[in-house]
């Protein structure tokens, strides 16, 4: 086991290192930024100086260089437009998407997997079929229109929750979080619910097949030859059987949703890193695309690495295959 | 002797987009305690299903459509499903064909067969450890307390096997159908644990139902033998004379295609045509329009014809006619 996790965070290590070349070499390429830090009325002189600021007179690799240095100290680089640390920039407004995205994966997982189990255990009952129903209209409907449709009834019509925005907060280790206090919660609630609801009808198919296939299997026949009831097959076999998949989705979800949560928070004018990102794409605006790029990155292999650790608890075959080599 | 199994007119039929289809036609049978009987027939012939059936194990849309199956003199046929829940695995148990996909590859060993003792019995932990070593220890599996935190993929096929029978035995039930447990074992395990069951048999006097497509496995195993073609029984008597003076036309068949009735270097025989659609079976005899001896009276289906201990379903039974001329 010891061997295994060894192996993968040296792997994570890898993918890091490459995902930071690609990244910075790719943005190099997008464009030149001195344009937008200089008034457009700038002396030649003026324009030589900032671009020896900002270091881009270097050869690339220098650049490189000097990024690698400064991100391993903590140090991203400042905005070009916001001339604050990328840093600051970034860690105000990640953790309102990320609280977002888990908050919302969490339902869609939760909320998913039992109504997947539940109609992949009784696939004729009326029940089952609503739920698929549900499903299917999950996966139709655009997410911008539920979100628009979510803000009508229950923010402007119903008036029960807010229509944007992330309320009241609190800081815990200085990053401030919604989901903590009350009102925080009201304005998590709708942009959450948008966000979950294609998630939720993927983990329903997911669960409702994987359950399907479970309660077919020989290892679930034998179970009940053995005179096992259907409750501990449920909880001890089919469980466990469809537990991977389910994991290896919600891994993927976790992370693509971090990326991508950009409608979701425009339409509830939710302060997240989707809006940060359009805009520095926009702008050219390189620290926070590099910054931010290497952040999603960094976040995709700690997924798949914890991915993977619970793949491994999970699955006793993970577990020796992978100590041996 | 007592039955402890008794089975009388057992039909079970699956409702297919394509009609009605009927599995098991009007099975009966009776299983006297610590006898070992072989259900043998092609694939396909509904010998699983058979097995499935005298455990209430049909799962829509499949159902038991009539008959009676009764286990140490209670009937199965109707009964509730806990009912029916409390008796497997503690008066009647089941192994499967392929131990690879019987055990959870996510438990281990230890965990599954102290669930499939938590079913019937309470008991402590270690109490279940002791338990499940002992049952491992019957069943041959070397240093067993050990085992119990072993994985199924630690285990060859053929101890995967042993871990299956080892569970079916954990309550010694009364019966114990096998669905052709070797099949999927290569030869030496298969004798191996032919040999096993043998003796597991006789030392806890477990009746069995020996399920195979080959006969020769079955031969040296079982005291009777059922033959099975297109859900029904076409022959039905004791091993030996079933094997030595085959009266059915299928049963020869059968018999015919064993490669030890073909001398070496000679093609294996086999018995022309394939098994009917059970959605589409001939008026009459199932059997006849891949049989030698067919004639236009086998367009009605024949009756059971019972001589003494063994009985067949056929008007021109094998054996029958050179035996009265003999006499
Ligand atoms: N769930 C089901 N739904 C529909 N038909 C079924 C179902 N299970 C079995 N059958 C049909 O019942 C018939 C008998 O199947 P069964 O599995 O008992 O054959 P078998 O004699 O065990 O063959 P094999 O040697 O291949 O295991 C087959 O024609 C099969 O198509
Ligand atoms: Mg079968």
């Amino acid at each position: 086991m010891l061997g295994f996790v060894v192996q993968r965070a040296f792997q994570a290590f890898v993918v890091m290192v490459v995902m930071s070349m690609i990244v910075f070499v790719g943005v190099y390429a997008v464009g030149n930024p001195v344009d937008i830090v200089i008034p457009p009325d700038a002396t030649q002189a003026m324009r030589a100086e900032a671009i020896h600021r900002l270091g881009l007179d270097l050869p690339l690799w220098q650049q490189y260089g000097v990024f690698v240095w400064r991100l391993l100290h903590g140090d991203f680089g400042r905005s070009f437009v916001y001339n604050m640390p990328v840093l600051d920039l970034i860690g105000g407004r990640l953790p309102a998407t990320l609280e977002l995205v888990l908050i919302s994966i969490l339902f869609a997982t939760g909320v998913g997997v039992s109504l997947g189990v539940y109609a992949g255990v009784r696939p004729s009952g009326l029940v089952a079929k609503s739920i698929m129903g549900l499903s299917i209209l999950g996966f139709s409907v655009p997410s911008f229109w539920v979100g628009l449709i979510l803000i009508l009834t229950f923010a402007v019509s119903l008036g029960w929750l807010p229509a944007g925005g992330r309320g009241e907060t609190v800081e815990v280790f200085g990053v401030p979080w919604s989901f903590l206090t009350l009102d925080g919660l009201g304005h998590i609630v709708l942009p959450a619910l948008n966000l979950a609801l294609f998630k939720m009808a993927m983990m329903i198919r997911l669960a409702r097949a994987g359950t399907r296939e479970a309660m077919l299997s020989d290892t679930v026949k034998f179970a009940r030859a053995a005179g096992i009831s259907e409750g501990t097959i449920l909880r001890r076999h089919v469980l466990k059987l469809i537990s991977i998949p389910i994991i290896t989705v919600f891994g993927l979800e976790l992370g693509s949703t971090v990326a991508f949560a950009v409608v979701t928070e425009t339409i509830f004018s939710w302060p997240g890193i989707g809006k940060l990102i359009i805009d520095s794409i926009g702008v050219l605006d390189r620290p926070v695309m590099v910054a931010y790029l290497v952040l999603t990155a960094l976040l995709f292999v700690m997924i798949n690495f914890t991915v993977d650790l619970v793949f491994a608890a999970i699955d006793p075959r993970v577990r020796s295959g992978k100590t041996r080599t | 002797m007592s039955a402890v199994l008794e089975v009388r007119g057992l039909r079970t039929e699956f409702l297919t987009a394509a009609g009605i289809l009927r599995a098991v036609d009007d099975i009966s049978f009776s299983l006297s305690a610590g006898e070992i009987i072989g259900l043998v027939g092609e694939s396909g012939s509904g010998k699983s299903v058979t097995g499935f059936s005298l455990l209430g194990l049909i799962d829509p849309p499949g159902r038991i459509a009539g008959g009676s199956v009764r286990l140490n003199g209670a009937e199965l046929v109707g009964m509730t499903p806990g009912e029916l829940r409390r008796r497997r695995g503690r008066e009647i148990a089941m192994i499967f064909q392929d131990p690879i996909a019987t055990l959870n590859p996510l438990l281990t060993v230890g965990q599954q067969m102290a669930m499939a003792l938590a079913a019937h019995e309470r008991v402590s932990t270690k109490a279940a450890a002791d338990r499940c070593t002992e049952a491992l220890a019957r069943v041959g599996i070397p240093s067993p307390r050990a085992r119990l935190s072993a994985y199924p993929h630690e285990f060859s096929g053929g101890m995967r096997q042993r871990v299956a029978i080892a569970i079916a035995l954990l309550h010694r039930p009364a019966v114990i159908v096998a669905d052709e447990p070797t099949t999927a074992l290569d030869v030496s395990i298969q004798a191996q644990i032919v040999a096993e069951m043998r003796s597991l048999a006789r030392e806890f006097g477990v009746a069995m139902i020996w399920i195979s497509h080959d006969l020769a496995v079955v031969s040296g195993l079982a005291s009777r033998i059922l033959v099975m073609y297109a859900g029904r029984i076409v022959e039905e008597g004791p091993a030996a004379r079933v094997l030595r003076d085959p009266r059915h036309p299928y049963t020869c068949g059968l018999l015919d295609s064993l490669p030890a009735a073909t001398a070496p270097g000679v093609p294996l025989r086999q018995i022309p045509g394939a098994m009917p659609s059970l959605l589409a079976l001939p008026p009459g005899c199932a059997f006849q329009p891949r049989c030698a001896c067919a004639t236009p009276d086998c367009a009605v289906a024949p009756e059971m014809t019972v001589e003494r201990d063994r009985s067949w379903r056929c008007f021109h039974p094998a054996g029958v006619a050179s035996e009265r001329v003999a006499s």
